[in-house]
């Protein structure tokens, strides 16, 4: 499947030399604590993944991301919780085998959306399916009546606020604020141990790679072709005879399921789900990883992720002061200078250079894939 | 759930709650206006409105607090010095801010919403830096304290109606402001037509400069308003920003009577149902509401027939 047409020379670099560094490299140099950190910003760039679609190439700027983070997350998480709740565990609590959470909120017995979850084939089922049906109907009512752009931004803005607010509020459902926490086994499989944890990280760098190729196949096909005709004249595309809001809705959910999966690896890496995951903030975050990164590189979106949160927890660890100072001027500084992100910045002024030094004798644009479907209309 | 009650009490309830959200319209008017006049007008996304905002608010705690260490004699009328403070440092602030950022990306304005929330959160941890991070409240001066009593059942803060009556009239001086002055002419001139204000003569930077100061200082005012009716910590104004921007979108982003209307309509909303529902679940209901018309009706309550 990998072949010259799929990639170009300089994706294909960056695509083997991401293989090396996740599969080889980061598991040699780094012990078990921070592998695992490196696994949860991972599941984030499944979300930056999905941006580069929707947001890079679509031109639909989504910051309600955290949502369908969130929808992942909690699909995975209400299945593991079921399983750590079984009677034998809960024997202590007033009702046994339902949740804490919900012995402490003073539910007798188990609310019937929670039922299906005991299936492990459902729950996996629902991680792709809640949120595909879920932005399905988000963006079908928008971009049918053509809302896009700045509308659409604030409207996916207040879903991430309602969704918070929902979530905290009906506690007996959802575990409030505290979310559904002390997650055990997966179908017997303890995945709090280190082994567990070595073979997650690279279960999700298999899902990891097979979305970037997924990514990288939508983005060749005529589909993902559309989608920058659409970015830079809507108009046009519509008056050629394509339906442009299916294209769109299109884009948009599968923005939202490359954002579950990486939710519900990220509940099995780190072993909870939390309201923190799904609000304005943190879907805003999710939009800068991608910026950074560049928003037309699928492996820009990867490295600006890794990148971005490294930073943030060395920085937060050792300077809690700095941290905000420092992620706004990189908002600040990546939108005025660099709007082509990371991606840009190697595709334009690093990679000439080394090409020239190289004294490569092909003769095609040397900044390949990343830049030239040209900067974004926005 | 209306049966626990008998048709007094509810009357009275509604009175109540009626009142209670007329303070929160006054509030949700206070915040919008200032951002009807940046991303209504200007199309600019400006994520750290709630950030002026709460400066708005600090100048105010700092007036205060000068005010009482000074000049106590002085201190009943504090609040005047302090809004004309507010809206100083907010517009001022504002003005830096355009030109040293948002005037390179009028052509972008999904890029606005990011620069202007990287701003926000560097604001934000200046004012934890500076101010700290524990909320800070203003001491109201006597004649502010109290309720009027209007029946046995029903009673109003004077805080609350002082801040309505400000919030009408800082509606009508920027209604004012915006469609009857030169200035305000201008202004809706280059929204309409950058490129054609310029060629008639109309100096299009300096009009962008003013007006996102002007919104930026009606925003300050706002800060400085809330301070009468609660606390203010670095953190508060990401609290507003989604209401914000839903009651100027709501309305009909580009229109200032649609704005007033929206606010009206959801904080009556959210505050008559607040009595009978949790208050979360009276706020889901609300934007859940919101949400839904603007799928049927994107363009908002009142919106301007303008061709494309």
């Amino acid at each position: 499947m990998i072949n010259s047409r799929f990639f170009n020379r300089s994706e294909l670099i960056g695509f083997v030399s991401l293989l090396l560094l996740l599969v080889v490299i980061l598991p040699l140099a780094l012990d078990i604590f921070r592998l695992n950190l490196v696994a949860k910003y991972l599941t984030y760039s499944f979300v930056a993944i999905g941006l580069v679609l929707c947001w890079g190439y679509g031109g639909i700027l989504s910051l309600g991301q955290g949502v369908f983070f969130g929808l992942g997350g909690y699909c995975m998480a209400m299945f593991l919780k079921l399983e750590a709740s079984s009677v034998a565990n809960t024997k202590i609590q007033s009702t046994p085998g339902i949740p804490d959470f919900m012995d402490w909120n003073q539910l007798t017995q188990l609310p019937f959306f929670w039922k299906p979850f005991q299936s492990f084939p459902f729950a996996l089922a629902a991680i792709i399916l809640v949120p595909a049906v879920f932005a399905f109907i988000i963006g079908a009512a928008m971009f049918k009546r053509r809302v896009g752009g700045v509308y659409f931004a604030i409207i996916t803005q207040a879903i991430a606020a309602i969704m918070t607010i929902l979530i905290v509020g009906q506690q007996g459902y959802t575990g409030g604020i505290n979310g559904i926490t002390d997650l055990r086994t997966l179908h017997g499989w303890d995945i709090r141990t280190d082994h567990a944890k070595y073979i997650l990280y690279f279960v999700e760098v298999l899902f990891l790679f097979a979305a970037i190729l997924v990514a990288q196949f939508i983005r060749l096909t005529k589909l993902g072709r559309i989608l920058v005709a659409m970015r830079e004249q809507e108009d046009r595309v519509r008056f050629s005879g394509y339906s442009v809001a299916n294209f769109k809705i299109f884009a948009f959910c599968a923005a939202a399921v490359f954002a579950a999966v990486g939710g519900a690896l990220f509940t099995l890496e780190v072993g909870f789900m939390s309201p923190s995951f799904v609000g304005i903030v943190p879907s805003i975050e999710m939009v800068i990883y991608t910026a950074v990164g560049g928003r037309l590189s699928i492996f820009g979106a990867v490295y600006g992720t890794i990148l971005v949160n490294f930073a943030k927890t060395s920085l937060s660890e050792t300077f809690p002061q700095l941290w905000l100072f420092g992620l706004g001027a990189l908002f600040i500084a990546v939108v005025l200078a660099f709007p082509n992100g990371l991606a840009g910045i190697w595709g334009d002024y690093v990679q000439p250079r080394i090409d020239r030094l190289l004294a490569s004798r092909t003769k095609k644009p040397s900044n390949g894939g990343l830049v030239a479907d040209g900067a974004p209309a926005e | 759930m209306f049966g626990d009650y008998s048709i007094g009490d509810l009357g009275a309830i509604f009175a109540m709650q009626g009142f209670a959200g007329l303070i929160l319209f006054s509030v949700y008017v206070l915040m919008a206006l200032g951002l009807a006049i940046i991303f209504g007008q200007m199309g600019v996304i400006n994520m750290a409105h709630g950030e002026f905002m709460i400066l708005g608010a600090y100048v105010t705690w700092m007036t205060s607090n000068a005010f009482q260490h000074f000049l106590p004699a002085l201190f009943p009328g504090y609040f005047f010095v302090a809004m004309a403070l507010a809206f100083i440092a907010s517009g001022s602030l504002g003005m830096l801010v355009e030109w040293a950022m948002i005037r390179r990306l009028y052509k972008r304005p999904l890029d606005t919403l990011l620069a202007t929330w990287g701003l926000s959160l560097i604001l934000q941890q200046a004012y934890r830096s500076v101010f700290g991070a524990r909320e800070v409240g203003v001491e109201l001066p006597d004649w502010m304290m109290g309720s009027w009593q209007v029946t046995d059942a029903i009673q109003i803060p004077i805080n609350g109606m002082f801040v309505m009556c400000l919030t009408i009239l800082i509606t009508i001086v920027v209604a004012y402001v915006l469609f009857l002055s030169r200035w305000g002419k201008q202004v809706r001139a280059v929204v309409q037509n950058r490129v054609m204000a310029g060629a008639v003569g109309i100096n299009t930077e300096k009009v962008d400069r003013y007006t996102f100061g002007l919104g930026c200082g009606i925003a300050g005012v706002a800060g400085s308003a809330f301070t009468m009716i609660g606390s203010t910590g670095p953190t508060a104004g990401q609290l507003y920003i989604v209401d914000t921007f839903l009651v100027v979108v709501f309305g009909g982003a580009a229109s200032l009577l649609g704005t007033i209307a929206s606010a009206f309509t959801i904080s009556q909303a959210q505050s008559t149902m607040e009595f009978f529902l949790s208050g979360s679940m009276a706020k889901v209901l609300t934007l859940l509401a919101i949400v839904a018309i603007l799928m049927l009706r994107p363009q908002g309550l009142f919106a301007l027939k303008v061709r494309k």
